[in-house]
């Protein structure tokens, strides 16, 4: 997939003769390398999740946050060069702040993941600066509009989606995500499924630690982005562990977990097992 | 301060005037008279139109200095249609009055002109907005300004009921019109009312003649 663009991956402002512009497509590579960020948009809120991976026991626990409150009502996960995503995080919260101070009211999701790609988009054309190397999801929750999810990449657009996945393991992350009905979920209901969706993808051998962030804006918040509290959290990282574990404990074997019943399916047989039985064999 | 006299000692045309908004069910009624005079001594237009829209669904009225007033309702047209079109969506109320108060606001020191705005968008349905002077953005149920406004507090007080029906809300609001041009020396001429409601904008005009008459007159 990757290619070498001799010559013609300088600067920004050049395309190569296939018509590519190498320094954008090389910024998306940076994205790539950073771990995973998901963002899902369920019937009444929107969740964030971030795979934090931590690189040294110093790190004060918490530091190094992935996810950005940009108004009230709008929350922003990042992958990528951290340092270009709190740039824009800044870039973002002035749109916000200046649509509400001319216009008297929140501003709406798709206006303002708009503004910031064209902001992305005009790093992309100058050789005298380097696209941003950060790809980050906008979340919001509003009485009216109900939930919104934007994505916008280092190429400068923006997408409107119900479930994405940025970072090292997005088509394992999208995969599960697929998976997921979540327009007929509740947040509570997402908040766990997001966190076993990033246990799922957490690669063990290559990265150890890894700090799981939540974040969550809905009509459970009354409309304000913020922090999943602390015992939700603990809560949905035990389901997460218990999934994960139980799946790959049982990997020899072919075996499908299904949720909410605990069925296992063995060839043609069928058991029931329950929970408290399944921590036990953990 | 001298900006915190009346409106009849402002510089240049005014609009000594009287304008009103009231809110019914299902809509908004805005209303206005239709002189213009110099310092309150001659009378240098009949006729003026001081209900200016702003958007298909969103009108202002205008008290003060007339040239200021139209400068100010000129730019905020092209603010609010400029935002309309980026948002893919009708404008709220709330946001072409605050593009009015950032307006008044920020040029406060030269400007002598002040605003009400109503309309109807889908989040909120009707709205009333006051701009004042020196650019206090107000939410009111309904309201008058203008000079010609001073004489009718009492009868806007006692006689407004909230979620009137179109038939009554136009009735008060003509009321309300008439005693004010009856009494106030620089408003006048024909009484200019526009109905916004969701299906669209309502023009009624009413000749100084066919206004209500009053025990008196």
């Amino acid at each position: 997939m990757s290619s070498i663009g001799t010559g013609y991956d300088l600067s920004a402002s050049t395309f190569s003769p296939d018509g590519r512009v190498f320094q954008v497509e090389y910024a998306m590579k940076a994205v790539e390398n950073s771990s995973t960020a998901i963002g899902i948009r369920c019937k009444d809120g929107v969740v964030f999740g971030v795979e934090k991976l931590i690189l040294s026991k110093l790190y004060e626990q918490g530091s190094n946050k992935r996810i950005f409150n940009v108004d009230r009502h709008v929350g922003m996960a990042v992958a990528g060069l951290l340092a270009d995503a709190r740039s824009l995080s800044e870039v973002a919260r002035e749109e916000a702040s200046n649509f509400r101070s001319n216009y008297g009211h929140n501003i709406p999701l798709k206006y303002l993941s708009e503004r910031v790609a064209m902001y992305v988009h005009a790093y992309t054309l100058y050789s005298a600066v380097r696209p941003f190397g950060c790809s980050f999801i906008l979340g919001s929750y509003d009485q009216d509009d109900g939930p919104q999810l934007y994505m916008v990449d280092p190429s400068g657009i923006s997408f409107g989606y119900w479930g994405c996945a940025i970072g090292k393991a997005k088509q394992a992350a999208k995969t599960e995500i697929e998976k997921l009905q979540m327009k007929d979920m509740t947040c509570r209901e997402l908040v766990k499924e997001v966190a076993k969706i990033i246990y799922i993808v957490h690669d063990e051998v290559k990265d150890k630690a890894f700090e799981l962030e939540l974040s969550w804006v809905g009509e459970v918040t009354n409309g304000k982005h913020e922090l999943v509290p602390k015992d939700i959290r603990v809560e949905a990282e035990k389901y997460a562990k218990v999934c994960t574990t139980t799946t790959s404990l049982l990997h020899g074997i072919s075996v499908t977990w299904v949720q909410n019943n605990s069925t296992f399916k063995m060839g043609k047989k069928k058991q029931t097992l329950n929970i408290s039985l399944l921590s036990m064999v953990k | 301060m001298e900006r915190h006299l009346m409106d009849s000692q402002i510089k240049g045309v005014s609009t000594g005037t009287t304008i009103l908004a009231v809110t019914f069910n299902g809509g908004v009624i805005i209303g206005s008279d239709s002189r213009a005079s110099i310092g309150g001594y001659y009378v240098s237009s009949k006729t003026i139109n001081k209900l200016i829209q702003v958007h298909d669904r969103i009108f202002c009225c205008i008290a003060g200095s007339l040239a200021d007033a139209q400068a100010v309702t000129k730019a905020a047209k092209f603010q609010i249609s400029f935002h309309s079109i980026q948002m893919e969506s009708p404008p709220l109320v709330k946001a072409a009055a605050s593009v009015l108060k950032e307006l008044c606001y920020n040029n406060k020191e030269e400007l002598q002109a002040g605003f009400i705005t109503a309309g109807w968008d889908r989040k909120k349905g009707p709205q009333v907005y006051t701009v004042a002077l020196g650019g206090m953005l107000l939410s009111q149920p309904f309201t008058i300004g203008g000079s010609g406004s001073t004489y009718i507090y009492g009868y806007a007080d006692a006689k407004y009921k909230p979620d009137m029906s179109k038939e009554e809300c136009l009735q008060f609001a003509t009321n309300a019109l008439a005693l004010a041009m009856g009494r106030d020396n620089v408003s006048g001429g024909v009484a200019h009312l526009v109905v916004i409601t969701e299906e669209g904008v309502e023009h009624i005009v009413i000749p100084g003649d066919k206004l209500p008459k009053f025990h008196d007159e």
